[in-house]
């Protein structure tokens, strides 16, 4: 720890840095920062940051409203903005009570305890999430999104002003370190994608928080908007964030079985007997807004319905296929969560799923072979094929009763997030639309 | 620098006083296994010496450099002090230190020793800055640099970057990397040094990213191997340094 912080104090003196910014992240996935001067560096580093939790989303509580931010020198690193002179450095944090004990609204502990129950079980759990949204003209909601393009999946156009965006923002996520395994048109107008190189969940989970921001702050050097919003735009595909998984015990790949038909293991099939078995409950957090639900629909490659395939990409679990030689890339994908999850909790609630399954010995069902969005109502009942919850509100009733969730979140998470969500469901309950205003008031 | 351990535990006065007349840091293990666990502790990238007396227990001595000697990360400079009447046992026993002197001798001499091992194994002198090709890093100020070019490095890849390139030409597993850049606060696990040594040479870029060289089915390798035929050419021929600088 000692030559940790003294790392990060020697840069900030050698560097010339003028300020430090120092961000966690709130319960609801939202980047929060403030910046401190060097000077209170050392303080910070030794002591922690106090301040108000209050105004931030899930760490108010009842008697005391101060917290500690604490920075993880671990995370320090250089921001290579474009157009500042001024070197920033930025640090994330982990959010402390004042007497030293970890703050139960802290989404970083949240899915730190999670890997530590997954570590007590021998395991270490990676994650490579594949990142999608839209570059629209601005931010105005007074009239429907205006895309830069009506490109389409791997599209080589010439003049495309989003794709040139997206070219520097993977430019600069390399700067920083963060490899880009791909980064590519999506299917629908002015959609990007960036596949993210796996790591650690815990690394994996800062680093999205990061890629937000620099999504977002380079789009903006640009002068356009770059939005994670799950359903931006009717009648095209969502932005999700398709989320590949592994589990390893020490060098090994604990998901591969190079004698198995489908090159699962045991422990690989019960995870993802696990992820079906609860996805239905971890949905409120994977997909947490009301718009959300706008995008779990079918038609649009988005899963809806629960079951596992191989090569199906209406599946909620899908396995992809690998080369027998190369059995160390055997992983799952799991493909609800979307780009405006809270990374950290969502990260979270997978892996307890998977792990509760393993735990258990849950039984994977058979594969879904057939196209499972051709299948009536009624086969797929037949088939005892469930969905996913069509709304927030179907989600977060069906979280209430988890008990995997309260323990994966922690009550103090686990309350807030329910009473929030319930909240933006009533806000939205009473809302008179615009589709309702084109297709009743003509007639009515 | 990191501190040097001694054989046997007590050290025999006339060491002891060697190594404190020279102002270096050391621990003391009566056998090889101690040493490797007082290592964790003790010498952050290692140790950066031995000096073994083999007066009391020369089998014992003998069995301490040889393990040293063979580990992955062998210890070196290894200064082996002997009575005369057991001069003729080092005989064919050569790799098994750096140098030697005779029992019983003034502490001043075995500092001298001390201090030159040092000062040639370049640990000595000027302990704060690591220089490999392009690459410098200075240990005081944990600043990196390549052809001149500041890096940017979190604080794990920097010391991945500093443990890599103290120890150019050997090979490390990632069990072994991780034992010693990471200690056991983590949630990686070995593919952890992957993803850092991808990040790392994103971060040398590309002319520079082949300082660190993947070993198929070991783990990696900073700069050009040290010898033997395995490890491919030998140091100084012409291809192997192309390629590596």
């Amino acid at each position: 720890m000692q030559s940790q912080r003294d790392y990060v104090l020697r840069t900030v003196e050698e560097r010339g840095i003028r300020f430090v910014q120092l961000w966690f992240t709130d319960v609801l996935g939202t980047s929060k920062a403030f910046n401190i001067t060097p000077a209170e560096l050392e303080n910070a580093l030794d002591e922690g940051m106090t301040f108000d939790g209050s105004a931030i989303d899930g760490f108010s509580r009842v008697q005391e409203s101060d917290v500690l931010a604490r920075p993880d020198p671990k995370t320090f690193q250089l921001l290579p903005w474009h157009g500042r002179d001024e070197t920033v450095a930025a640090v994330y944090c982990d959010i402390f009570n004042l007497d030293g004990t970890p703050f139960e609204g802290c989404p970083r502990h949240t899915l730190r305890r999670t890997l530590e129950r997954a570590r007590d079980a021998g395991y270490t759990f990676f994650v490579a999430p594949e990142v999608e949204f839209f570059y629209f003209a601005d931010a105005d909601t007074g009239r429907p999104p205006k895309p830069l393009d009506a490109g389409s999946y791997f599209d080589l156009s010439v003049d495309d002003r989003s794709s040139e965006v997206r070219r520097r923002t993977v430019l600069r996520l390399e700067e920083m370190g963060i490899p880009v395994e791909h980064a590519q048109h999506e299917d629908a107008p002015s959609q990007h994608e960036i596949d993210l190189r796996y790591t650690d969940a815990l690394t994996m989970a800062d680093t999205v928080m990061t890629v937000r921001l620099v999504v977002k702050e380079a789009a903006r050097h640009e002068g356009v908007h770059a939005s994670f919003m799950p359903k931006p735009l009717e009648g095209v595909q969502g932005s999700g964030m398709h989320t590949h998984l592994s589990l390893w015990e020490g060098e090994r790949n604990a998901f591969a079985d190079t004698s198995d038909p489908y090159g699962l293991s045991v422990t690989a099939k019960r995870f993802i007997a696990g992820l079906l078995h609860h996805a239905r409950e971890i949905t409120a957090v994977t997909n947490q807004w009301v718009n959300s639900y706008k995008r779990l629909v079918s038609g649009y490659e988005a899963p809806v319905h629960i079951g596992w395939a191989r090569n199906n990409r209406s599946a909620l679990v899908r396995v992809p296929v690998v080369k027998h030689a190369k059995a160390e890339s055997t992983r799952l994908e799991y493909r609800a969560p979307d780009s405006a999850c809270n990374p950290y909790l969502g990260f979270a609630v997978i892996l307890a799923a998977g792990l509760r399954g393993i735990e258990q010995g849950y039984e994977l069902p058979p594969e879904a072979d057939a196209n499972l969005f051709a299948l009536s109502e009624a086969e797929l009942a037949a088939k005892g094929i469930r969905s996913l919850p069509s709304s927030l509100k179907e989600a977060v009733d069906e979280m209430a009763q988890s008990k995997l969730l309260v323990d994966t979140l922690g009550e103090h998470v686990f309350e807030w997030f329910i009473r929030n969500k319930r909240a933006e469901w009533r806000d939205y309950s009473v809302a008179v639309t615009q589709f309702e205003r084109d297709r009743y008031l003509p007639t009515l | 620098m990191d501190p040097i351990v001694c054989f046997p535990d007590p050290v025999p006065p006339v060491i002891g006083a060697a190594l404190r007349q020279c102002g270096t840091d050391f621990r003391a293990a009566n056998s090889a296994e101690l040493a490797d666990a007082l290592e964790q502790t003790a010498a952050k990238d290692g140790w950066a010496g031995a000096v073994v007396s083999g007066a009391e227990d020369l089998s014992g001595a003998l069995t301490f450099c040889r393990h040293l000697r063979r580990r992955e990360d062998p210890v070196s400079p290894l200064l082996l002090a002997v009575g005369a009447e057991q001069l003729g046992e080092l005989q064919l026993r050569g790799e098994l230190f750096d140098d030697f002197c005779l029992l019983p001798a003034r502490p001043e001499e075995i500092a001298a020793r001390i201090e030159h091992l040092l000062w040639r194994s370049g640990r000595g002198a000027a302990p704060d800055l690591v220089e490999y090709g392009p690459l410098v890093l200075n240990l005081e100020t944990y600043q990196a640099a390549v052809a001149g070019r500041v890096l940017d490095l979190t604080y794990m890849e920097y010391e991945l970057l500093r443990f890599l390139s103290s120890h150019p030409g050997k090979v490390f597993t990632r069990e072994t990397l991780l034992n010693r850049v990471w200690g056991y606060e983590y949630y990686g696990g070995a593919r952890t040094v992957d993803v850092h040594v991808r990040r790392l040479r994103a971060k040398l870029g590309e002319e520079h990213a082949h300082l660190i060289h993947t070993v198929r089915s070991v783990g990696y390798r900073f700069g050009q191997p040290a010898w033997g035929p395995g490890a491919g050419p030998g140091p100084g021929t012409a291809s192997e340094a192309g390629d590596d600088r």
